[in-house]
């Protein structure tokens, strides 16, 4: 499941209820992305995230289906937030469960590598320094690029 | 057709979209609008300055900027994704 929203969520809340009554889950990796107050030795006071509508839902829906694809994940949900952020709030969750924790680990790395490069997300930041939009990063797409290859084949 | 601008894309153009004629857009690619786009004033050169960081969705979906336009609804401009 995908989730686009201005709110704040609970990892464990939303784990537990991913995970309810299912008895096959061996193993759910749960990755949670957090503001930091400093980006490139520059203060940040606040960060808005921008998405496209439609295209962000449609383009993380690609992604979760492409890890499902790759790794026999029995569960999996990713919540990207919008909006105005602060310091130590929460941007992203990832939450991947299957039988065992090696499919559970590489398709979380997996859908965060491509949620970052693949999703039509900006983040602009704002502080003392002014405001800026946030460059993409060479070593997030290189980061990318290394699941090119199918883990199957 | 609607044409939409994401993040410094609408900073420097000053709007979030606007509408063009279809006729503009017929027999013409991505790049060939952003030429006339340009021609229109300093805000749209400054905004496609650096083709390198111009990223194009027709119809919500990315594609290449030497895109026929074709009958798309519509058309985003946006640089590189930084989510995460």
């Amino acid at each position: 499941m995908i989730l686009v929203q201005q709110s704040d969520f609970d990892p464990g809340h939303e784990l537990d209820k991913l995970v309810k009554d299912r008895t096959d889950i061996g193993a759910s990796v749960s990755f949670v992305g957090h503001m930091r107050a400093r980006n490139n030795g520059r203060a940040v006071e606040t960060m808005t995230l921008e998405h496209y509508p439609g295209m962000a839902e449609k383009a993380l829906a690609r992604i979760e289906a492409e890890a499902r694809d790759r790794w026999p994940l029995d569960a999996s949900l990713i919540i990207h937030r919008v909006g105005p952020l602060k310091p130590g709030d929460r941007i992203v969750l990832v939450i991947t469960a299957s039988a065992h924790r090696q499919a559970a680990f590489e398709a979380a790395e997996f859908l965060m590598d491509w949620l970052k490069t693949k999703a039509p997300f900006w983040k602009k930041e704002e502080g003392p320094d002014g405001t800026n939009w946030v460059a993409a990063k060479d070593t997030d797409e290189n980061a990318a690029q290394r699941w090119t290859a199918s883990p199957k084949s | 057709m609607k044409i939409l601008y994401f993040a410094w894309f609408r900073d420097r153009i000053g709007k979030p979209e606007e509408t063009i004629n279809a006729a503009d857009c017929e027999n013409k690619t991505i790049a060939d609008l952003i030429r006339l786009l340009v021609e229109r004033g300093e805000e749209y050169a400054t905004a496609f300055e650096d083709i390198s960081v111009v990223h194009a969705a027709l119809d919500m979906e990315e594609v290449p900027l030497t895109t026929p336009i074709g009958k798309a609804r519509e058309l985003a401009f946006y640089p590189p994704f930084t989510g995460g």
